[in-house]
């Protein structure tokens, strides 16, 4: 435990103390140990103003991506999972070992076909081109088909269809309130994967104004090498800093909802 | 993400766009891959200056958005697009999967020396000969010149160059009595010796870097990539490689090179409070050290590249590069003009005054940029020294037509040499077995 708490938290607490250095300091003192000066703000400010306040945009960007990208997974993945738990259709265990299958290939293995795809559609070079591909997230649709066997009795919905509701209106005001807790996962699964994806953007985007902040603060960093270059450390770290902090809130937020989702279904009740 | 990882990453890229472009233009004729020495004049490139237009230029150079912006004035009636679309492999990974898309390729891209060959050949650039720009050839340095040259075109013109030289901490080596080596044997000597007066020292650090290997292998003599049209040969053990293995080995093996990654934070930290003591690297690097390690200030000088017979001073290049027009361009013409004022007009000022070392000798050979004493370096008049290096790079050199995707995989093969400090022998031929596998599954003929 106490190995695994020094593992995990050293890092943070490295990124977080070089956070309020300058440059010079970053260079000349200990890693773990605070620099001559305090530059933690100064450090933000220079990162939301160097080169024009781009990492404002990569910011504004990483956010889209999230909300239309990960909102828009979640919502998919939510609406077809139940579908595939509770109905019965032509297919389905197809669709169902499709599914399996498509957990298993990893996206960096997509990324070429999927950038050859979008050049052929001129889609490259755009936000679409991040939020498309996003949207798709078959483990989140498992988890939910999942979920939503262990969670929504099928007797439930017999009752809810002889009252004389529709299928839609089962689904917006029994279904999803029964499956909360599930779709938080989803949506968390979803939300840091896009938060965190790199590899994707990097090939589809060349206009830094269309970057995700992964890429955008990868581009700061690689300017430390090679011919002129030009190392803007403290700026890296203190742009991963600020990068994180969403993604540490979002988790404090949904949590409690987390937590309770993935135990739902492991004891008999 | 690990940078092993991401290089495998960017590994599977390049060389799944390679394979793709390969088999693309082998398909499609042979009319992009042989060019014949095209020969043509200015009058195309001038026209279309006159005429006007917008074009795209992918570059993460330094000086590249002051030069647009002068271009710019220069000619009100030209819009020019300057984008950074990354450094390094960054930057050809997306042009690579570009030019397979067939559109979203710049009109101009930096191309540095030793990824040229890989857009040359892949038939991806525009031969300058077509205008006209054969007749620059005297204004650069024969290394320079060779490099933009491939198979008898001309794929773009250079803009730097870095002729390797030897950077020194001056004021440890006074501390510890050591002399400037001038040949690698006593660079060895120095090494040893300095690691025995202070531990926390090393001779320079390197951990496997595949750039400085083949500029290292250059210097020493040895031509291991000769390409003729498909057929590749591949020789890693030539004379000159082994030269400098011998050399480096000694090093390695009794752990006088730090272990420290060149370009992270903790190499600019070592290279300001004196761990690193020496680097043997191009005549770009004195703007670094100025803008990037201000606790060097005054410790650094510049020395000749120590030689192996302690003979006549011979050099290699590490580094540079110029701009291409891609043939994906809509615009060649005005995107050649471009080309032609960026390093052979009133682009080259602009690139001076942002610490660029030139290819052009007649900014080389002016006083006003020779003469200069350094304050960085104490006042030495680094310059001469390097400007002397650009006239002493061994002739002859050629990168491999897949050198990007070498020097993603060195690491995997001759880095283990360097990590578990045994011979470096065995890990280059480890990396061209691998090389050779690679070349012929892409369509070259391949010989090692």
């Amino acid at each position: 435990m106490a190995v695994y708490l020094v593992y995990t938290l050293v890092p943070l607490a490295w990124l977080l103390i070089s956070a309020t250095k300058t440059q010079q300091d970053l260079l000349s003192t200990s890693g773990l140990a605070f620099g001559g000066t305090f530059a933690l703000f100064d450090n933000i400010g220079q990162t939301f103003t160097h080169d024009n306040g781009i990492f404002l945009r990569w910011l504004g960007n990483t956010l889209l991506y999230v909300v239309v990208g990960a909102g828009g997974a979640t919502a998919l993945a939510t609406a077809a999972g139940y579908g595939l738990a509770k109905y019965r259709f032509r297919g389905r265990r197809a669709v169902f070992a499709v599914l399996l299958g498509a957990i298993a290939i990893p996206g960096t293995a997509l990324a070429v076909p999927t950038f050859l795809m979008f050049s052929n559609l001129g889609l490259t070079n755009t936000p679409w081109a991040i939020i498309i591909p996003s949207l798709v997230s078959p483990f989140g649709l498992y988890l939910v088909w999942t979920y939503t066997t262990e969670a929504v009795p099928d007797e439930l919905l017999e009752a809810a269809r002889i009252d004389g509701a529709g299928e839609l209106r089962i689904f917006f005001t029994v279904t999803l309130r029964l499956l909360a807790p599930g779709v938080v996962t989803v949506a968390l699964f979803a939300v840091v994967s896009t938060w965190n994806n790199y590899f994707l953007p990097l090939i589809m985007l060349s206009e830094p104004d269309w970057y995700p902040l992964t890429v955008g603060l990868n581009q700061w960093s690689a300017q430390a090498s090679g011919v002129g270059a030009q190392p803007i450390y403290h700026l890296v770290i203190t742009g991963s800093v600020v990068t994180i902090v969403p993604l540490v809130i979002a988790f404090l937020l949904l949590q409690r909802f987390w937590q309770s989702g993935l135990t739902a279904g492991s004891v008999k009740q | 993400m690990s940078p092993t990882r991401r290089s495998r990453q960017v590994a599977v890229v390049l060389a799944t766009a390679l394979a793709t472009a390969l088999s693309a233009c082998s398909s499609g004729g042979d009319g992009g891959t042989t060019p014949g020495g095209a020969t043509g004049t200015q009058d195309a490139v001038d026209a279309a200056l006159r005429d006007g237009g917008e074009i795209t230029y992918w570059s993460w150079t330094p000086s590249a958005k002051a030069q647009v912006e002068a271009f710019q004035q220069e000619f009100p009636n030209v819009k020019v697009n300057h984008v950074n679309a990354g450094t390094g492999n960054d930057h050809y990974t997306k042009l690579q999967n570009a030019i397979k898309a067939g559109s979203g390729a710049p009109d101009v891209a930096q191309v540095e020396y030793q990824a040229l060959p890989q857009f040359a050949l892949t038939g991806s650039l525009v031969d300058l000969g077509q205008y006209g720009f054969n007749a620059f050839e005297d204004d650069y340095t024969p290394s320079t010149w060779n490099s933009v040259k491939v198979g008898g075109g001309l794929f773009g013109l250079p803009q730097d160059s870095g002729p390797m030289a030897l950077f020194y901490n001056k004021a440890l080596f006074d501390q510890h009595g050591i002399t400037v080596p001038k040949t690698w044997t006593e660079y060895v000597e120095a090494a040893r010796k300095l690691h025995a007066a202070d531990p926390t020292k090393f001779i320079t650090s390197d951990t496997g870097d595949a750039g400085f290997a083949t500029s290292m292998i250059w210097q020493a003599g040895g031509k291991p990539f000769t390409t003729d049209g498909k057929s590749v040969k591949i020789d890693l053990q030539d004379e000159g490689a082994k030269k400098w293995t011998a050399t480096w080995d000694r090093l390695v093996e009794e752990k006088l090179v730090s272990s420290i990654p060149g370009w992270s934070d903790a190499w600019y930290k070592a290279l300001g409070d004196g761990t690193i003591a020496t680097l043997a690297t191009g005549a770009w690097m004195p703007g670094v050290l100025e803008s990037s390690v201000p606790g060097g200030a005054g410790k650094w000088a510049v020395a000749p590249m120590p030689t192996y017979d302690g003979g006549a001073p011979v050099t290699a290049e590490n580094g540079g590069g110029g701009q291409s027009v891609l043939k994906q361009s809509a615009k060649p013409a005005l995107a050649a003009a471009f080309v032609r004022w960026l390093n052979n007009g009133n682009g080259v000022k602009p690139f001076l005054e942002s610490g660029g070392f030139p290819a052009t000798k007649a900014d080389l050979g002016s006083s006003a940029f020779k003469d200069e004493a350094s304050p960085y370096f104490g006042g030495q008049q680094v310059n001469q020294v390097l400007t002397a290096a650009a006239g002493q790079v061994v002739p002859g050199w050629s990168y491999l037509p897949y050198q990007l995707y070498a020097n993603s995989i060195f690491n995997d093969t001759v880095g283990k040499s360097y990590a578990d400090a045994t011979g470096l022998d065995p890990g280059l031929t480890d990396w061209q077995k691998a090389l050779v596998d690679y070349g012929n599954q892409q369509g070259f003929t391949v010989n090692g």
